[in-house]
């Protein structure tokens, strides 16, 4: 039984005919089909903060622990989740201790090495890497490596969650070997690594095409012989949402698809056509607005364009922003673009249980009137009679906002638009396909980190349980920048030292009742108090797979594709 | 244009050259009226006709429509979203209908017609103004070239590299360039309004560049060219008196068909989700918004494609008639 799938790799489907097979060998599901509509660019999530470029490189790149569909710590490179009892975390929360799996090697037939973890962090926290994942980094102030399988990363202050470093699919290990000549400015131009990097995943790439297509296939040297299951994975980017979805849902030519963020009436009528299945969880993916504090004006000199430089003329004004959150009527758009894969909210940090504020009075207020009293209030009135409020100085009340290209944030644009206006604003919309808005390119004025405009769309989440680096994305030094090649989190610009205070505080506490309280001041402080964050709803996600797809355990806290050595094809 | 017509030399393009002698039967009615002619043969051209009966149609609709349907294409009315057409309590009793959406309305409930209606607006305003850009840009350069032998080789070879310009990553590198600075000097609406219709007339004239530069070396060997030449007439009293008004027959033909290819071209950047913002109906916006719900609300597709095309075929069938009513030597017959 076992040589016969083997010999019928790439026709596995008729190999499978007993079904108890597809836990069999190695490549015996033959081919895989994957279909992201936002196409892959590269291949490292250091340089990427796109979730299509972190999920498509965790075929290939590993970190050392991952979370599970319940979000609790599995141990991934590492022989076992470092903790107090087992002396892998200092009594004292200042250093935490890991243990590499011995039996790891490299997909060029090396073997993993602490160099290679302690590497990764240098490569990082280089001075002009430009690195997407440095929040994931805070507050090191030193990795080691004891010996050959034993990595020790020591904290500036007492560390209650740390296993934040080389955790999840955005803070991978990279192969020292190959990235050491691409540290610091030098990382952007390493091509060749950059695009197929050599990783202890379950597969190598075999193929990158940029922005079309990444054909995989299964690692010779993977640690478990008998996976992956399929032998060959074709990666393909581009589209839209719907057409993924009616890739794997109507037409059967994709085995999977993600993140199919379509109104739920569309949704249900695809699944219909039997091919394929919905399937669907709530995580910590929140879509939002985020609003611009820093002036995006075309006027404004390239360079400075949303910059600290020169600040926001009126959505630095607190009120102006509380009367754009009052004025969303949060139920709305989850009836009209989520349905039951959707739940208002104001929080940006809407999960675990314990670190989420309580939002639900704004959640649910929609309150126009109140809205445009505060406006008032700020000094804004509708001076000229063309319904657009200005204050004493001239500022008119007109705002760009601008999202990706999809059908349900157009219907969310279209929705906004109407009640902002209600309320004395100027709305201005503007999409931008899905590949350049989240492409992260320094060159596009279109990104989101680059922002010119004054509002902008998306959804954002974080992996796995704890929002430190999360929340350690609004400080003053992850404003993207001309600098910084215009990378890094804080995409709001905003820069607070109370804010700051709170979160060397967070960081510095392992009491989990402190922790909790200060994670909610936080994000009260970005949402709840002062609306520079405008979160709308709590998305579960929402992916695709063939009826033959098995083994697909959708994962909120981590990677999709996390568990894709296991994925296999079932009998027909 | 008189001055066209009541030339007596006026010959069909191509034809031999009868310089002095004068067309005995229609002399009479080009006296009067010079385009009564032309009027009589384009009539005797039944597509033509309803061709140009819709495009009248389709353009009171849309210069009119807002007047006579006074419902704001964006009014949001999430109450009534997803509405059908009226016509569905034809064959479907329990159907969603309302006389307030005659023609349904969308998933936030904007009412189709309404957009049906400003959609049209964008899109003939694009299509006219593409049109026109694209004529006179042709026409410059295919005069030129025919005219002045020292510029043909470059102007001809210019039409050429144009000819080979992708027009979609042209776009996207425009809207990267001019989308801002536009935006600020024309507000969000104009300013994407001037560089469609931009792109569409800069990349769409060469075709017209060439037929006229064709006709215009014709011409040029002709005996009354050769008779004006000899009097010593300029090249700028040439141009205007002698050749362009023996030329406007397949500008006028190809002016059709460019309006024609302005409306796709804009249909199709729209549907690709460039072009103007999401909350700027046009024809193939309506379309492209309405793709992912075609299986279960056909019409929402239908009556923006149906538009699209049907004025698209109308144009054509003007051009198609035009070009035979605008050639002296079939009309006479």
């Amino acid at each position: 039984m076992r040589l016969i799938p083997a010999l019928l790799g790439a026709t596995a489907a008729l190999a499978l005919a007993s079904g108890v097979s597809a836990q069999e060998t190695r490549g015996d599901s033959g081919h895989l089909n994957i279909l992201y509509w936002q196409a892959v660019s590269i291949l490292n999530p250091y340089l990427s903060g796109g979730t299509k470029d972190v999920e498509a490189s965790s075929l290939v790149l590993e970190p050392l622990a991952r979370y599970d569909q319940d979000a609790n710590l599995v141990p991934w490179l590492a022989a076992e989740i470092p903790s107090v009892e087992n002396g892998g975390v200092a009594e004292d929360y200042t250093s935490i201790t890991w243990k590499l799996r011995d039996d790891i090697v490299w997909s060029d037939g090396t073997p993993l090495t602490a160099k290679d973890v302690v590497f990764t962090w240098e490569y990082c926290t280089a001075d002009g890497t430009g690195c997407a994942q440095e929040g994931k980094f805070e507050g090191i102030t030193a990795v080691e490596a004891l010996d050959e399988h034993t990595v020790r990363i020591t904290f500036a202050q007492p560390t209650y969650f740390p296993w934040v470093a080389f955790v999840g699919a955005q803070s991978p290990i990279l192969q020292k070997a190959q990235f050491q000549n691409c540290v610091g400015a030098a990382a952007a131009t390493c091509t060749e690594a950059n695009t197929r990097p050599i990783g202890t995943g379950p597969f190598v790439v075999t193929e990158f095409l940029a922005n079309d297509v990444v054909s995989f296939a299964a690692n010779e040297n993977y640690r478990d012989p008998n996976k992956p299951h399929f032998a060959t994975v074709t990666f393909k980017g581009g589209g839209d949402a719907a057409a993924a979805a009616r890739a794997v849902l109507e037409t059967g030519e994709f085995d999977y698809a993600w993140n199919l963020q379509l109104a739920p009436d569309v949704l249900q009528s695809m699944q219909a056509a039997g091919q394929g299945q919905v399937v669907s969880a709530f995580g910590t993916l929140v879509e939002r607005i985020e609003v611009n504090l820093t002036d995006p004006s075309p006027s404004l000199p390239e360079g400075e364009r949303s910059t600290l430089a020169h600040p926001h003329p009126f959505l630095t004004i607190p009120e102006v922003r509380e009367a754009m959150s009052l004025a969303i009527d949060r139920q709305t758009l989850v009836d009209v673009g989520y349905g039951e894969a959707g739940r208002p909210t104001c929080n940006l940090v809407p999960a675990p249980e314990y670190y989420a504020s309580d939002d639900s009075e704004c959640a649910t207020t929609f309150d126009l009137e109140r809205a445009k009293a505060l406006l008032e209030q700020a000094g804004f009135t509708d001076t000229d009679g063309d319904g657009v409020r200005e204050n004493a100085d001239g500022v008119r009340l007109s705002v760009l906002f601008q999202t990706s290209t999809n059908a349900v944030r157009q219907d969310f644009q279209a929705l906004i638009k109407s009640w902002w206006e209600e309320i004395g604003f100027e709305v201005e919309l503007r999409n931008i396909d899905a590949a350049v808005y989240f492409g992260g390119d320094a060159g596009s004025p279109d990104t989101i980190e680059k922002f010119y405009a004054d509002v902008e769309m998306y959804a954002n989440n974080f992996e796995g349980t704890d929002p430190t680096s999360y929340l350690a994305a609004y400080t003053c030094d992850k404003i993207p920048s001309p600098e910084t090649q215009w990378q890094g989190q804080n995409i709001n610009r905003v820069c607070d030292p109370a804010y700051e205070e709170m979160l060397a505080q967070f960081q510095a506490t392992g009491d989990q009742e402190e922790r909790s309280r200060l994670a909610r001041a936080m994000n009260e402080y970005l949402t709840l108090d002062n609306h520079i964050v405008i979160a709308l709803v709590d998305r579960g996600r929402v992916s695709g797979h063939a009826n033959s797809l098995g083994g697909v355990v959708l994962n909120t806290w981590d990677s999709e594709l996390w568990n894709i050595a296991d994925w296999y094809r079932i009998a027909q | 244009m008189t001055d066209a017509a009541s030339e007596p030399t006026r010959p069909g393009p191509g034809g031999t050259a009868r310089p002095l002698r004068p067309e005995p039967p229609a002399v009479r009615d080009a006296a009067t009226n010079p385009w009564g002619d032309v009027w009589r043969q384009f009539r005797t051209h039944k597509g033509a006709l309803l061709g140009l009966g819709f495009l009248v149609f389709v353009t009171l609709f849309c210069l009119l429509g807002p007047w006579l349907w006074p419902v704001s294409p964006g009014a949001l009315d999430v109450r009534n979203k997803d509405l059908r057409p009226v016509y569905h309590l034809l064959w479907d009793g329990s159907a969603r209908v309302s006389w307030s959406h005659p023609l349904g309305s969308d998933q936030l409930g904007r009412d189709l017609l309404a957009q049906l209606i400003a959609g049209g607006r964008v899109s003939l305003a694009v299509g006219w103004t593409a049109m026109l850009i694209a004529m006179l840009i042709g026409t410059l350069v295919g005069v030129l070239a025919g005219y002045f032998r020292w510029l043909d080789g470059i102007l001809m070879r210019f039409t050429d590299l144009v000819l080979a310009l992708p027009i979609l990553p042209l776009l996207l590198v425009m809207m990267l360039l001019f989308r801002d600075p536009l935006r600020a000097t024309f507000g969000p609406a104009t300013g994407i309004f001037i560089l469609i219709v931009t792109v569409i007339g800069a990349t769409s004239w060469m075709q017209t560049a060439r037929i006229v530069r064709g006709d215009v070396l014709a011409l040029k060997e002709r005996e009354f060219v050769l008779a004006a030449r000899s009097i010593g007439t300029p090249a700028r009293r040439m141009i205007p008196r002698h050749i362009l008004p023996n030329v406007l027959s397949p500008i006028m033909v190809s002016a059709t068909l460019g309006l024609a290819s302005a409306i796709i071209t804009e249909s199709a950047l729209s549907f690709l989700g460039l072009g103007f913002p999401s909350d700027f109906p046009t024809w193939g916006k309506l379309l492209f918004d309405s793709t992912d719900r075609m299986a279960d609300f056909p019409e929402r597709v239908l009556w923006p494609g149906l538009a699209i095309s049907l004025t698209v075929l109308s144009v054509n069938y003007i051009g198609d008639g035009l070009r035979d009513a605008l050639d002296p030597r079939i009309r006479g017959r």
